[in-house]
C-alpha cells in the first residue's frame, strides 16, 4: 500500500477546498439557511407538526442530504476530471500507485469535505430550529456511508464526463429533483397512494428517511430497508469501479 | 543530504567550438565541431563496457482501439546511464512507446522490463524507477510551485523532503518561484517545473518527451545542461525529439522511429562516421572555367560562378583521397586561397532513411 501517495492526494485535494472556501463551504451553508428562513421560520411556522415534529425540525435531515448529495458528488466528480481535463493526470496514471490507492485518495478527501459541510450545517440548523438526535450513532453512520457512496458515485462521474457540461449534468439536473420528491420536504404519506408507490423507486428517499429516523425515530420506510439501500448503492459503485478499474476505460487506452 | 545534481553545476563538461552551430547554406551540411580535450565520454569512441540494460523492449506492439496500429513490434534495450535519443517524425510512435514504459498506456502485446521488472506486473517497482516529463505543458494552474513538485514526491510514494524539493528547485533556477502560482509563471519556467517535477522523487530513468518543443535557445542550452548533469549522476535519459540537434548535441545513442518500427539503433558518432558524407570545399585563387580532365577520377564538381571546387567522400575512406587530390592540384597549378570541411549532420542521415522507409 503506497500510504504516502494516499496521504499527498487526499491532502492535496483538501488543500483546494480551503482554497476555494468561499465557494466549497460558505456558499452550500448560505443556501440551506435560506431554506431554513424560508421554509422553517417563515412558511413552517404556519405548518402544523408532522408526527410531533415541528416542519422546520423535520426538513433538516432532508436539508443535510441534499447538500451532502450534491457536494459529494460535485467534488468526487471534479476531483479527478480536473487532472483529466487539464491533463495532469499523466503524473498519477504513471505513479507507483494502484487504481484502489488514487480511489481512497480523491474519494476520501470528497467525503470528507461532504462531512464537513453536512455537519457545519446540522450546527446552523440548530441555530434556527430545535434538533434533537434519537441516534446519534445511526446518524453518523448514514453521513458517513452516504458521503462514501456519492463520493464514488461522484468519481464515476469524473471519469466518464468528457466536458464539463457532462459533468454537471448528474449534480444539477438528477440530483435536486429526486432530492425535492425524495421527502426531504414532507412525508409520503402526505401524496396519494400512486405517487406514495412511484416514490419507492426514488434511492433518495430511503436516504432522507433512514437519516430522518436517526433523528426523530419517524420514517417512510424501515430504517433498515433504508440501510440496506445505501449499502447496495454503495455496492453498484464499487462494482462499476472495479469494472472502470479493470478495463482502463478512459483513464488508460 | 542528497542532492539531485551533486555535480559541478554551470561548468558543463561540453566545450565545442563556438562556430559549432552556424548553419552554412541551404545544403543541409554543417560545421563539424571537434569535441575539444578528452573529457567528453561523447568524444570518446571507446564506451565503458556494456552494462546490463536498464530498460528493456521486447517485441512491442499497440494497437488503439480506433484499430491504428502505432508499434509494430518494437526491441529496444537501454543502457544503465546513457543519454538515448529517438527521432521521429509527428505520429511515429515515439509518444506511444515512452507512455507503455511510463504506464500511461497499456499495451497491446510485447513486454517491457525497468530494472528487470515487467511494467505491467510490478508496477510499484518500475514507476518508482522512472520520472516522466511530458510533452505537453500540463500543469496545475491554481498551484504553487512548491506545492506541485512536493505533490509528486508524495505521489510517487516517497516521504516528505523539503530539502530534496529546495534543492532540486534551486538546480533549475526556480527556487525564487516557489510560492508563484503555475499559471503565473512563462512557458519556459513552466516546462522546468515539470523536470522538477519529475526529479522530485529521486528518479533513476528520466523520460523526456520533447523536451524543447516551443522552448527558445538559451533554455534548451540550459536543459542540455541539466540533462548533462543528471547524466553525470547517473541517471538513464530517453528523450524523444525531432529537432535532430538536440539529439546531435546529448545523445549517446539514436534511435530512429518512423511507423511504428524502429529502423535503427546506434552509437551517435558511430552512426556519424558510417552514414556520414563528408564535403571538401576549396576557394580558388582564380576562377576556373573547366575542370582539369587530370581531375576526372575524383568526385569533384565546380560551383557555378568556377571560384570554388567541391569534393564529396565518405567519412570513412577520407585520408587517402584528400591527400592526393592536393597533390594533383598542386600538380596542375591550381591554387586555393581557403578550405574547408563539412560533415553531414544526423539531420541529413535523418532524412535519407525516413525517406528510405516511405
Amino acid at each position: 500500500m503506497n500510504v504516502e501517495a494516499i496521504k499527498s492526494i487526499y491532502f492535496f485535494e483538501m488543500a483546494r477546498m480551503r482554497r476555494t472556501l468561499l465557494q466549497s463551504v460558505i456558499s452550500p451553508v448560505i443556501t440551506t439557511s435560506l431554506y431554513f428562513i424560508v421554509f422553517g421560520t417563515a412558511i413552517g411556522s404556519r405548518m402544523q407538526a408532522i408526527e410531533g415534529v415541528s416542519y422546520g425540525s423535520f426538513i433538516t435531515p432532508g436539508l443535510i442530504m441534499l447538500t451532502l448529495l450534491t457536494q459529494c458528488i460535485g467534488n468526487g466528480s471534479i476531483g479527478i476530471y480536473f487532472p483529466k481535463f487539464t491533463g495532469t493526470i499523466y503524473e498519477i496514471l504513471s505513479a507507483p500507485v494502484a487504481m484502489t490507492e488514487i480511489l481512497i485518495g480523491y474519494v476520501g478527501a470528497a467525503a470528507s469535505k461532504g462531512l464537513i459541510i453536512g455537519l457545519i450545517i446540522l450546527a446552523t440548523a440548530s441555530f434556527f430550529v430545535d434538533i434533537s438526535i434519537a441516534h446519534p450513532f445511526v446518524m453518523l453512520t448514514f453521513l458517513v456511508l452516504t458521503a462514501v457512496t456519492f463520493s464514488l458515485f461522484g468519481f464515476i462521474i469524473g471519469i466518464w464526463a468528457k466536458n464539463f457540461e457532462q459533468l454537471n449534468i448528474v449534480p444539477m439536473l438528477v440530483v435536486p429533483p429526486l432530492t425535492f420528491l425524495g421527502g426531504s420536504f414532507y412525508s409520503i404519506d402526505m401524496l396519494p397512494p400512486f405517487w406514495q408507490a412511484v416514490s419507492h423507486f426514488n434511492p433518495v428517499l430511503y436516504l432522507v428517511s433512514g437519516f430522518r429516523w436517526s433523528f426523530y425515530e419517524i420514517a417512510d420506510v424501515n430504517p433498515l430497508l433504508s440501510l440496506g439501500m445505501v449499502g447496495l448503492f454503495l455496492a453498484i459503485c464499487l462494482s462499476i469501479l472495479g469494472w472502470i478499474f479493470h478495463t482502463g476505460y478512459r483513464l488508460r487506452s | 543530504m542528497a542532492t539531485v545534481f551533486a555535480g559541478d553545476r554551470g561548468s558543463g563538461r561540453l566545450v565545442k567550438k563556438s562556430e559549432r552551430n552556424i548553419r552554412s547554406g541551404r545544403d543541409g551540411f554543417k560545421e563539424r565541431a571537434a569535441y575539444i580535450g578528452g573529457t567528453s565520454r561523447k568524444s570518446n569512441p571507446q564506451r565503458p563496457v556494456r552494462m546490463a540494460p536498464v530498460v528493456s523492449i521486447q517485441n512491442l506492439t499497440k494497437t488503439y482501439g480506433n484499430g491504428f496500429e502505432a508499434l509494430k513490434g518494437i526491441d529496444l534495450e537501454i543502457e544503465e546511464g546513457e543519454i538515448l535519443a529517438l527521432l521521429g517524425p509527428n505520429g511515429a510512435g515515439k509518444t506511444t512507446l515512452i507512455s507503455i514504459v511510463c504506464g500511461l498506456v497499456n499495451p497491446s502485446g510485447g513486454k517491457v522490463l525497468v530494472g528487470g521488472y515487467d511494467v505491467v506486473r510490478d508496477f510499484r517497482q518500475t514507476r518508482a524507477m522512472i520520472g516522466l516529463v511530458p510533452q505537453e505543458l500540463t500543469t496545475d494552474m491554481f498551484e504553487t510551485v512548491w506545492n506541485t513538485v512536493s505533490f509528486s514526491r508524495g505521489v510517487h510514494g516517497k516521504k516528505p523532503n523539503p530539502e530534496l524539493v529546495e534543492s532540486v528547485l534551486k538546480d533549475l533556477s526556480l527556487w525564487d518561484k516557489k510560492d508563484n502560482m503555475l499559471r503565473e509563471l512563462s512557458g519556459g519556467m513552466k516546462r522546468r517545473v515539470l523536470i522538477a517535477k519529475a526529479l522530485a522523487h529521486e528518479p533513476k530513468i528520466l523520460f523526456l518527451d520533447e523536451p524543447t518543443a516551443g522552448v527558445d535557445v538559451n533554455l534548451r542550452r540550459e536543459m542540455w545542461q541539466v540533462v548533462e548533469r543528471l547524466r553525470e549522476n547517473g541517471v538513464t535519459i530517453i528523450l524523444t525529439t525531432h529537432y535532430i540537434e538536440e539529439a546531435e548535441e546529448i545523445a549517446d545513442r539514436v534511435g530512429v522511429i518512423n511507423g511504428g518500427k524502429l529502423l535503427l539503433i546506434e552509437e551517435k558518432t558511430a552512426l556519424m562516421k558510417k552514414l556520414g558524407r563528408k564535403q571538401l570545399r576549396l576557394e580558388l585563387a582564380e576562377p576556373l572555367k573547366n575542370l582539369p580532365v587530370s581531375l576526372s577520377p575524383y568526385n569533384l564538381t565546380l560551383s557555378e560562378d568556377g571560384a570554388a571546387l567541391l569534393h564529396e567522400y565518405q567519412g570513412e575512406e577520407g585520408d587517402g583521397s584528400i591527400a592526393s587530390l592536393l597533390s594533383m592540384l598542386q600538380a596542375e597549378n591550381i591554387h586555393f586561397r581557403d578550405l574547408s570541411t563539412r560533415q553531414s549532420s544526423l539531420e541529413d542521415i535523418f532524412v535519407a532513411l525516413v525517406g528510405e522507409q516511405a
